[in-house]
């Protein structure tokens, strides 16, 4: 039996790293989704009903995890024993922390002064950083296995992407 | 695109045995059915060549109704009585609606849904909605000369789980076997997608009689995936109507005006608006009861200026949803245009600037969405389609439980691919507390006030412990018509609590029950017949898909002291199928369902195995 345990990179055949073949990732995602989707299924008997639905729900959960590089990282980070978003689990550096107040009140002002030009250029800021911290933790996981390490660049990446979507919803506010 | 005809597994059905299926597009102002003939899919027309059914019920003294044209000529002589629009309704309490005053309706405020008092009774809008179903079901029938295996039902895909709920409810109610609720601006993309061979993003803009949708889909291959769908469920060309209205109001400074004049004046504002989207100006001539005669002319700038809010209102969602998508404007490679309103030109002309492009206006806004939805039951109901495609939808918007201090906790977030399921570990606030009231909303806001409540139920027999120490998980299952399922759990002793989404909103099981005895109410033998029919139904398709995957797999998957079993269960149920026994149709339909469990996760395994190793089945089989 297929086995609803297995790990998420398993379930698409790919290898465990945070490095990602993003082709491939859909391609297989998008193979498993045209067997066992509900739609393939509405005309099955009740079993084979509620199986496609649990295998689906299963694949999707799977696939939106591997997608993102956040949600990668973390999983990852947690097949290897590392809890990096455990609410004990909270150390930044100072230098980091204070950098991100810096942006925050940037942010702050821009809203307030309804200054487009200063949310474009925080949101190139932002996504240059998060891009920074993808690339340290692909190096981080993959090459060096420093888990912990890695799991302080994941905190890291968790700031920037709420950030991001703050300015996101800044946008909205001021259009 | 005629490709050559693959047999899917579990999908099998005898040759030339064409399952007959409808999509039906339940809309605001006009519904319609439409079904896949002859590999072409078409809207199904009444007597008098009609393919577009006004969404009117006029309810009658003697009990009767009268729906569409007919109801919709005579709204302004019995305005109590004839609902327009009564898609606004569902899954709505009182409070939800912003117009009540501008409506001629005796509104009753009901747990859960408002009500409606008619001269036939206090009508929900499901049963509301029900009656134009079973019209558009007969039609079917009579055209297509049988009995309709099941339909497709769109609902708009800024839905939340209250409406989505109701909706299901009406056709269960008008008798429909519902195989999927699908998202009106898919069921369009499907129909617009597979005609023009489309691939890349595009993006639906649906803006009906009351709701707008914007989804941002990626056609690929055959799979359509919806990255991001966002929207307004109550926005759409009624409330253009209003503004016209209001507008007729003040320029006539009439004041006062009793229900048949306002029935009347809202029919004059849709004309004006209607005539508006072909000329530069509208005359809009009313006499009132009074006898005072209204005599107006409205230009087309008036009206854009009078409603250049609502047409902004729409840009919005746009934004948001292209943002969680995570694309920019210039990335959409088409903007399908869907619903009536889309014809208003400056409606077109806000969509073609905000997107950058001109927006495809060459289909047919009123029909594509039935169409788009025949296409998908006719897969659904087993037929054989020439295309191989796939659609992946999404939620639209998050769905949570309140926390302490009335916030929400988001467990399921806005856009993800359905069916999904997420659960989250919560715990006690109080030493030795016992029950756990969970409270389910849906929505974006961080204060649970400002979501939308769709149940409450509570978790009890927890054992007392410490604050903090019980563990209690909660599971969301979203399935794959969008419709929540909630259950509850402690961890250490096991207890549970399950709930369909239902009670606060849709309607109980026993609820459509007491309707359908209602309608009913004369002829409990037809009750019996109905009930008795539909189990077979039921059991005829179990038997169908049991053979066809015995037929396939069973040499391969089964020993056979198993395979016998199987065939064992199978006999007895095509024995019962033969007989008229109700109970005995259900309990061997049953027993077959258990006894297959085993094989279905075999084959489903298989499958999957199959696709992961490359080894497509349409290879193997062609």
């Amino acid at each position: 039996m297929l086995d609803f345990s297995r790990d998420h990179f398993a379930l698409f055949g790919l290898p465990t790293s945070y490095a990602l073949d993003s082709a491939r990732l859909d391609q297989a995602y998008r193979d498993i989704q045209s067997e066992i989707h509900p739609d393939k299924f509405a005309h099955a008997g009740e079993a084979e009903q509620r199986l496609s639905m649990q295998w689906t729900t299963r694949v999707n959960e799977a696939y939106q995890t591997l997608r993102r590089p956040f949600d990668r990282a973390n999983y990852l980070l947690r097949l290897r024993g590392i809890h990096a978003m455990d609410a004990n689990n909270t150390s930044m550096p100072m230098d980091f922390l204070m950098q991100h107040m810096e942006w925050s009140e940037e942010l702050a002002d821009a809203k307030e002064a309804q200054d487009m030009a200063v949310l474009d250029r925080l949101e190139k800021t932002l996504r240059d950083e998060a891009r920074e911290l993808q690339a340290q933790l692909a190096e981080q996981i993959d090459q060096r296995h420093d888990y912990p390490a890695a799991g302080e660049t994941l905190r890291k990446l968790r700031f920037t992407d709420k950030l991001l979507a703050d300015v996101g919803n800044a946008y909205e506010e001021i259009a | 695109m005629a490709l050559l005809q693959i047999s899917e597994p579990g999908l099998s059905t005898a040759p030339h045995q064409h399952r007959l299926a409808v999509g039906i597009d339940l809309g605001t102002t006009n519904s319609l059915v439409a079904t896949v003939r002859n590999g072409v899919s078409v809207v199904l027309n009444d007597a008098y060549g009609h393919g577009l059914l006004p969404s009117v019920v006029r309810y009658l003294a003697d009990g009767g109704t009268s729906v569409g044209q007919a109801a919709q000529r005579q709204a302004a002589e019995d305005p109590h009585n004839t609902i327009i629009s009564a898609k606004r309704f569902m899954g709505r309490g009182i409070k939800d609606i912003p117009d009540l005053s501008t409506m001629p309706y005796k509104f009753v405020d009901a747990p859960g849904m408002l009500q409606i008092r008619t001269v036939a009774g206090v009508k929900s809008p499901v049963e509301i909605s029900s009656e134009i179903l079973k019209v558009l079901k007969t039609r079917a029938e009579a055209s297509l000369g049988g009995e309709l295996v099941g339909a497709v039902i769109t609902v708009p895909a800024y839905f939340d789980d209250a409406q989505r709920q109701a909706t299901k409810d009406a056709a269960r109610l008008a008798g429909l076997n519902v195989l999927r609720l699908l998202n009106e601006p898919t069921a369009a993309a499907i129909a617009y997608g597979l005609d023009n061979a489309a691939e890349g993003i595009y993006a639906v803009y649906d803006l009906g009689g009351g709701t707008f949708d914007i989804s941002i889909l990626k056609l690929t291959r055959g799979v359509f995936e919806v990255l991001a769908t966002n929207g307004d469920s109550a926005l759409g060309g009624d409330d253009f109507d209003r503004r016209i209205y209001c507008w007729i109001l003040e320029q006539a400074k009439v004041h006062t005006l009793d229900d048949r004049d306002k029935t009347l004046l809202m029919a004059r504002a849709r004309e004006a608006k209607e005539t508006l989207s072909e000329h530069a100006s509208a005359h809009i001539t009313v006499v009132l009861s009074t006898g005072e005669v209204v005599d107006l002319n409205l230009s087309e700038e008036i009206f854009n200026e009078m409603t250049a809010s609502l047409v902004n209102k729409t840009l919005l969602p746009c934004r948001k949803a292209l943002r969680d998508a995570g694309l920019a404007a210039e990335e959409v490679k088409g903007v399908v245009m869907v619903g009536g309103s889309t014809r208003i030109p400056r409606v077109q002309a806000a969509v073609g600037n905000f997107f950058g492009q001109t927006p495809l206006t060459n289909l047919d806004p009123d029909k594509v969405v039935a169409l788009g939805a025949s296409i998908q039951a006719n897969v659904l109901a087993g037929n054989k389609s020439g295309d191989e495609w796939l659609l992946l939808d999404v939620v639209p918007l998050s769905l949570g439980l309140e926390t302490m201090g009335g916030l929400t906790e988001k467990i399921i977030p806005r856009n993800a691919t359905i069916p999904t399921a997420r659960a989250q570990e919560f715990t006690t606030y109080k030493d030795g507390q016992t029950a756990m009231s969970i409270h389910v909303v849906q929505g974006e806001r961080e204060l649970v006030a400002d979501c939308r409540s769709l149940a409450r139920f509570e978790l009890r027999g927890i054992p007392p412990m410490v604050a903090g120490a019980a563990r209690i998980r909660v599971t969301f299952q979203v399935d794959a018509d969008g419709l929540l399922s909630v259950s509850a759990r402690e961890l250490g002793t096991g207890v549970e609590s399950h709930i369909a989404v239902k009670p606060s909103y849709g309607l109980g099981d026993d609820e459509v029950a007491r309707m359908l005895q209602d309608s009913y109410a004369h002829a409990q033998d037809d009750m019996t017949a109905r009930n008795l029919a539909e189990a077979k139904v039921d059991g005829r398709r179990l038997v169908d898909a049991t053979e066809a995957a015995l037929k396939e797999n069973g040499a391969a998957l089964l020993g056979g002291s198993e395979r016998a079993q199987v065939e064992k269960l199978l006999a007895s149920l095509q024995l019962a199928l033969d007989g008229n026994d109700l109970s005995a149709v259900k309990r061997a339909t049953e027993a077959l369902n258990q006894g297959t469990v085993e094989f279905a996760a075999r084959r489903m395994d298989m499958s999957v195995k199959q696709a992961l190793t490359g080894q497509r089945l349409d290879a193997l089989e062609l």
